[in-house]
């Protein structure tokens, strides 16, 4: 057996101050490409969402690109590209995103655009109409008119899930948000979109001491609002196995996805860490347990996922949240041998453990997903801002690989343990077509 | 609300586009090897484009499947297990112009990682079982794509548009997938898997000539030879009715154009580049202000300048609401015909330049993004310098350039069109605009 590889880290330094009105920033400069990432990001995500208004943390987050204070509708985008940059925003369980990458003398254009924005977008009943049309055909294309849409990141909570914020579908239904009016919108910026409940991150070639006088000269005078009660959103853990059936008209083969509650991301971030580990023994590549077992073996799996968080994100996520695997199923597959099967497998991981080469091979490989993710300037900026945002922690990110790393087999085996079956929820896609 | 209006801060000047060195090395048995420098994560990319034009589609598609599927002395399980020790993987990917294998690890795991990618270049062993597991699985998938409205568009547009070329069919059946046989992978995998005329590229946090040495110890005795095949120049869009591909109750149709393009060689690229950027090829174009953030048909209207071997086309997509697949289909003739016979605005030509040349900026600031672009363009017989060249001519292309481009090859009289959606519904109204011709 080779000698185990050293599991390298970066070392970005990383700033954080927080301005007067309560505005958190982060900065990791690093200057080794003349680019820089700019996240804006907002503590209210799709759990957060009013009961009759699902859908609406995405449909918000469009308007917030339609214009603000000094900003006419398209002015936005066209800033933004005609400074060489790209621009995005995303919605999520807990929190929403905005974002640029721009040469680095765009700066303090993205600045300027970030504030202005969270000093009050220009909610018009025009501009509404016109992004539910948008938001209805952006579900269309991701849900409706193709296979398999939605499945399991809005098909699969509700199995879970027994209250709102944690069950409903966050894309949203076509009458809730045919029915959003701009009273919504602007309560909902009223209540959320607070400096105080937002964090500003600048990643790249940036000088801290510069980057610093042009953020308060942009964000200084944003009005101070503070953060809004965040709602505790856990539910009791399953004690009985769950499991849902639909057909989808689109879909020609079966599929199936369970999962299982895991610990609090942010409180128990140690007994979190294994089961992030625990998904990639299982599912990453060719070596992994389930795909050796159950695609490779048997043949029982066309192809399968394993991952944390329902939108497969581990480390932006709060808790309630869980561990996900997903299988595609060849014509005719059978459903219950493949989650028998995978229990199994499950099963023996948990009585025979595992040995430090399989263990420190997947450690390695996720070493590298992680630093690959921040060699980007956006990445390492939305990265900074989320740690920022739920544990005040954005240096973090020079530590998860070596923290991965650390993670032992009886704790990979311990969490393993913990997906029995009657903790687990699970949804089946039965194929309705698809000649 | 401050009564004062702010002013926007202005751009410091760009600085201009740092290039990364570029080591290469042609090594005995004809692989070119490039390595590049880039520090900033402790990782390395690696990609090995091989040329495979006229390979068998069938064959061609199972080889890329089951390339990695054992060697005499390495299971599927133990090669990935091995890539994987040095936070590796590899994956291969086939299409009408080549073979293409990407991966990375950890920067300290350079040398295994072409080390089993080397043993898997000479030995890959096609082994039966693990041959018809990937046959299966194969066949499974392209059924799923056949149930994506996206895949069933793209068939469509590039039957219609590449006629008897190679490049109109690029995914086989599921029967000639069912029908590929391990004798022949190994046949075909004998006849092209060879370095003449590939090209690796890494990129990475490594010293060039350290990386250079490495590739020429590791895959230097990679058996050379290999014939070399090159496709037929692809023929230009050939316009004709819109093609309708009926797809029952679809909710949305899938709007597809073809508009002939030139390579990136050509004089005429940049300037039609940025023509493609002023009409839908960036969010802040006429055609996604127009039927997204004016209009609400669409989502995520695009369009852009697809570059093959044999031949480039200006591909636009639109996905939009069943009932107004007609206004839409409208609104891009429009947008189309005005590009062609009107001249772009001054301000809004400088937007689409500093668009691209930002972007251009952007994509060689990662490790992945310098190797993605240095493979596309030793595919086309570039090196990374020609950034430079390209985006000379974007700095310089005038507004007459830039009109000339769009009159030349943005007309839609020029276009070839299909959409596939619910033909009882949108053959009407489509059919208003244009002559239809239904599949």
């Amino acid at each position: 057996m080779a000698r185990r590889i050293k599991i390298p880290a970066t070392k970005y330094p990383v700033e954080r101050f927080t301005l007067d009105n309560g505005l958190r920033v982060v900065l990791a400069p690093d200057r080794s490409a003349p680019v820089v990432g700019v996240a804006v990001v907002y503590d209210v995500g799709i759990r957060s969402e009013p009961e009759g208004r699902t859908g609406f943390a995405h449909l918000f987050e469009h308007l917030m690109f339609q214009g603000s204070e000094n900003l006419e509708k398209l002015a936005h985008f066209r800033h933004v590209q005609g400074a060489g940059g790209t621009f995005n925003g995303s919605t999520h369980l807990d929190y929403t995103d905005y974002f640029e990458t721009l040469p680095s003398g765009a700066l303090e254009r993205a600045l300027f655009l970030e504030a202005d924005r969270m000093r009050g977008p220009r909610l018009t009943e025009e501009n509404l109409r016109n992004q539910v049309d948008v938001v209805k055909e952006e579900i269309r294309v991701n849900v409706l008119n193709r296979p398999y849409g939605g499945f399991p990141w809005l098909t699969l909570p509700p199995v879970m899930f027994d209250t709102f914020p944690n069950a409903h579908d966050g894309y949203g239904s076509f009458a809730d948000l045919e029915s959003a009016t701009v009273a919504d919108a602007a309560e909902f910026f009223e209540r959320y979109y607070a400096c105080g409940n937002a964090v500003l991150s600048v990643a790249g070639d940036l000088d801290v001491a510069e980057a610093t006088e042009m953020i308060k000269r942009h964000f200084g005078d944003v009005p101070a609002r503070p953060a809004p009660a965040r709602p505790d959103f856990d539910e009791p853990d399953l004690t009985s196995e769950r499991r849902e059936s639909y057909t989808d008209r689109l879909a020609p083969l079966p599929a199936v996805a369970s999962a299982w509650r895991v610990p609090n991301p942010i409180d128990d971030f140690t007994g979190y860490l294994p089961f992030v580990v625990l998904a990639e023994v299982l599912t990453d590549g060719d070596a992994s347990r389930l795909v050796e077992r159950l695609v490779l073996r048997d043949r029982t799996v066309t192809s399968l996922g394993g991952y944390l968080g329902f939108m497969g994100e581990p480390f932006e996520v709060r808790d309630p949240t869980a561990a996900l695997l997903q299988f595609h199923l060849p014509p005719g597959g059978d459903v219950d041998k493949v989650l028998r099967t995978a229990d199994e497998e499950l099963e023996r991981l948990a009585t025979d453990g595992l040995t430090a080469a399989e263990l420190g091979r997947v450690q390695a490989r996720m070493a590298t997903h992680l630093l690959r993710d921040t060699d980007a300037v956006l990445g390492r900026a939305l990265r900074i801002a989320v740690l920022e945002e739920q544990r005040g922690e954005p240096e973090l990110i020079n530590d998860l690989p070596r923290l991965i790393g650390e993670v032992t087999t009886e704790q990979v085996r311990a969490a393993a343990a913990t997906l029995t079956p009657q903790r687990r929820a699970s949804i089946e896609v039965i194929p309705g077509g698809g000649k | 609300m401050s009564d004062t209006k702010r002013t926007l801060p202005a751009l410091l000047p760009a600085a201009p586009i740092k290039l990364p060195n570029e080591s290469e090395r042609r090594l005995t048995n004809g692989l070119t090897v490039i390595a590049i420098r880039r520090p900033a994560v402790p990782l390395v990319e690696v990609r090995l484009r091989m040329p495979f034009a006229k390979a068998n589609l069938a064959r061609g598609a199972m080889l890329g499947q089951t390339l990695f599927s054992g060697t005499a002395e390495l299971s599927t399980v133990e090669i990935a297990a091995e890539l994987q020790s040095v936070g590796g993987g590899l994956s291969a990917s086939v299409d009408p112009d080549r073979l293409m294998i990407s991966g990375n690890s950890l920067a300290a795991g350079l040398t295994r990682i072409l080390e089993i990618l080397g043993e898997v270049l000479d030995g890959a062993a096609y082994p039966s079982d693990e041959v018809s597991t990937e046959r299966d699985r194969l066949v499974d998938h392209i059924q799923v794509a056949k149930s994506q409205p996206a895949h069933l568009a793209r068939e469509a547009l590039l039957q219609r548009l590449y006629g008897r070329h190679p490049y109109a069919v690029q995914t086989p059946e599921p029967e000639q997938v069912r029908a590929v046989r391990p004798a022949q992978l190994r046949a075909l995998h004998a006849e092209r898997v060879h370095p003449a005329g590939a090209t690796l590229v890494l990129v990475g946090d490594f010293q060039p000539k350290r990386a250079l040495d490495t590739a020429e110890a590791v895959l230097g005795s990679w058996n050379g030879g290999g014939k070399d095949v090159t496709l037929p120049a692809a023929p230009q869009p050939e316009p004709g009715p819109v093609l309708l591909v009926d797809r029952p109750d679809s909710v949305q149709s899938s709007l597809r154009m073809a508009l002939p393009a030139v390579p990136r060689t050509h004089p005429d690229h940049a300037a039609l580049q940025l023509a493609n950027l002023v009409f839908g090829g960036y969010f802040s174009s006429r055609w996604v202000e127009n039927i997204r953030e004016d209009k609400g048909y669409t989502y995520g209207p695009h369009s852009v300048i697809d570059h093959s071997a044999a031949g480039s086309v200006v591909l636009l997509s639109a996905e939009v609401a069943t009932d107004v697949t007609g206004p839409a289909l409208l609104e891009t003739v429009y947008e189309l015909g005005r590009m062609a016979t009107l001249p772009p605005g001054e301000e809004e030509l400088e937007q689409a330049r500093q668009y691209i040349l930002g972007t251009l900026m952007l994509g060689v600031s990662t490790q992945g993004g310098i190797a993605a672009l240095a493979t596309t363009y030793a595919g086309a017989g570039l090196r990374l310098d020609f950034l430079s060249e390209y985006t000379e001519q974007l700095r310089t292309a005038t507004r007459d350039d830039v009109a000339a481009a769009a009159a030349k090859y943005l007309a839609p009289s020029g276009a070839v069109t299909v959409i596939l959606g619910d033909a009882s519904k949108i053959e009407a109204p489509v059919a208003t605009l244009r002559e239809v011709e239904l599949e």
